[in-house]
């Protein structure tokens, strides 16, 4: 076995509730593995190591740092990008939070914290504020002020009451 | 990222063999948090992940009455921080957990690669450290157990042999009327490195201290005890409180840098000795 040249693998994954079989790379992250080998581009890369949150999916439902994955590691598993939010009928209620309280600017930030409030609210459907911004605190945006993040992910919540 | 290869160990003895034939530069792989960001920037020579990932005592969470706490070295923080008996009887190991990174971060990371990691500033070592932790090593020559207030010698070096890794962390059931607690200090509420952290587990009888165990980070090359002298066999007071913080401080050797001064270091020591006391002591008589 050499062990000074990377070799290419097929990853084979349950993508946003699509089997999904592709070449990647031993060296690939699962970030690089979904945008530059799936096309999946709804996870962005900020930082590359796991201070941004920008690429944040859900493996298993659990929110993690697709920068601090590597894809080998995701052989048969099932993963949520932002792509997986949305339904054919619409955008998710939390999505349409969103939308609705200007909880974006440039954008670059969105996915991944559509991500974690998603997973967030999934665990714990009735956060407080505290909650909220302390479960968000690894997803950073460079434009909003958080506040209308924060206000956004209350508010789906709220929704859920309904 | 630089080239390398994964492989996925289905077994204990299957991953010392893979540690053992890849040599220097195979590394074990479990939340990856730390160690897939130092490959990328090159500050580590990786040939090979060996992923433990999938191996079940490495993922374990295993509480008994009568036995203790059991977690596997790779089993990640969410599920540590989550559990309810281990909030109840071991709440010095909820609160680090709780703090390591984001949530994200919690997702992957574990207690086995921040103790491997054996950074001066670990937030969850000085946790089990006084918890009276133990690490189950599995290597070459088979099993050993370390206490993990022995296992980190330096910044970043421990006592792991060629080959050897952590399989598990053990916690002895804390007695009756006892408590633990575990603090930092950062400049921002979260994701950050401390500045300072403490932990502590106490017994008492009465008012009287029966046994206490202190760990320190961040503050020194490495994690560390403090003595505890001026506590155990006395009254638990302002003053034998106030004792403890000045042998904490005495114990000290911080250095300066960004995130903090010498000066503030040791005054971090003394106060976060007696917070993480005050805080056990309460949990004791609760
Ligand atoms: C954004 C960010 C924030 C962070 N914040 C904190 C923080 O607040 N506090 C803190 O203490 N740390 C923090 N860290 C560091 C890191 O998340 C922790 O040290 C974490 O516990 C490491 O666990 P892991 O499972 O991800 O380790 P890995 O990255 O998988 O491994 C770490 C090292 O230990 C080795 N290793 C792993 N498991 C074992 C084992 N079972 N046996 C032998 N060797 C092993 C690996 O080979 C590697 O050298 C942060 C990291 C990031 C990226
Ligand atoms: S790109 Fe992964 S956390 Fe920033
Ligand atoms: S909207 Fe620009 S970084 Fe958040």
């Amino acid at each position: 076995m050499t062990t000074t040249n990377s070799t290419h693998f097929v990853l084979s994954a349950n993508i946003n509730g699509e089997r999904l079989e592709f070449l990647a790379d031993e060296r690939d992250s699962l970030l690089e593995a979904l945008r530059e080998r799936a096309g999946i581009r709804g996870p962005k890369e900020g930082c590359n190591n796991g201070n941004c949150g920008a690429c944040s999916v859900l493996i298993e439902g659990v929110l993690v740092n697709s920068c601090l994955v590597m894809a080998a590691e995701c052989q048969d598993a099932n993963i949520t990008t932002v792509e997986g939010l949305a339904s054919p009928e619409g955008l998710s209620p939390l999505q349409q939070c969103f939308l609705e309280e200007a909880a974006l600017q440039c954008g670059i930030c969105t996915p991944g914290f559509l991500v974690a409030s998603t997973a967030l609210l999934e665990e714990n459907p009735h956060p407080t504020e505290e909650e909220a911004r302390f479960w968000l605190a690894g997803n950073l945006c460079r434009c909003t002020g958080y506040d209308k993040i924060i206000r956004a992910v209350l508010k789906a919540a709220d929704q859920k009451d309904a | 990222m630089q080239a390398l290869k994964y492989a996925r160990a289905s077994s204990v003895d299957e991953a010392v063999q893979m540690l053992r034939d890849g040599g220097p530069n195979a590394k074990v792989l479990a939340g990856g948090t730390d160690i897939i960001v130092l490959a990328r920037e090159r500050r580590r020579k990786v040939e090979l992940f060996v992923d433990i990932k999938h191996i079940a005592e490495v993922m374990a969470l295993e509480y008994d009455a009568t036995k203790g706490l059991t977690v596997g070295s790779a089993t990640p923080l969410y599920r540590v921080y989550n559990d309810a008996n281990i909030l109840k009887h071991f709440p010095a190991l909820t609160q680090s957990a709780h703090v390591i990174g984001g949530t994200a971060i919690q997702g992957r990371a574990s207690l086995g690669g921040n103790l491997a990691n054996s950074g001066p500033a670990g937030d969850s070592i000085t946790a089990m450290m006084a918890l009276n932790g133990t690490a189950l090593i599995a290597g070459p020559g088979g099993r050993r157990e370390v206490k993990i207030d022995e296992f980190c010698t330096g910044p970043g070096q421990n006592v792991l042999q060629a080959g050897e890794f952590i399989v598990s962390l053990h916690f002895p059931h804390p007695a009756a009327h006892s408590g633990s607690a575990w603090e930092r200090f950062i400049p921002r509420n979260e994701m950050d490195i401390a500045v300072a952290n403490s932990g502590t587990y106490l017994v008492l009888d009465g008012d009287v201290v029966t046994e206490a165990r202190i760990a320190l980070g961040a503050v020194g090359p490495k994690v560390f005890m403090v003595p505890v002298d001026s506590l155990v066999g006395k009254p638990l007071t302002d003053e034998t409180i106030a004792a403890a913080g000045q042998a904490a401080k005495a114990t000290a050797t911080p250095i300066d840098d960004m995130r903090g001064s010498i000066k503030q270091r040791l005054h971090l020591s003394d106060i976060l000795t007696q917070r993480t006391i005050r805080a056990a002591a309460e949990r004791a008589r609760a």
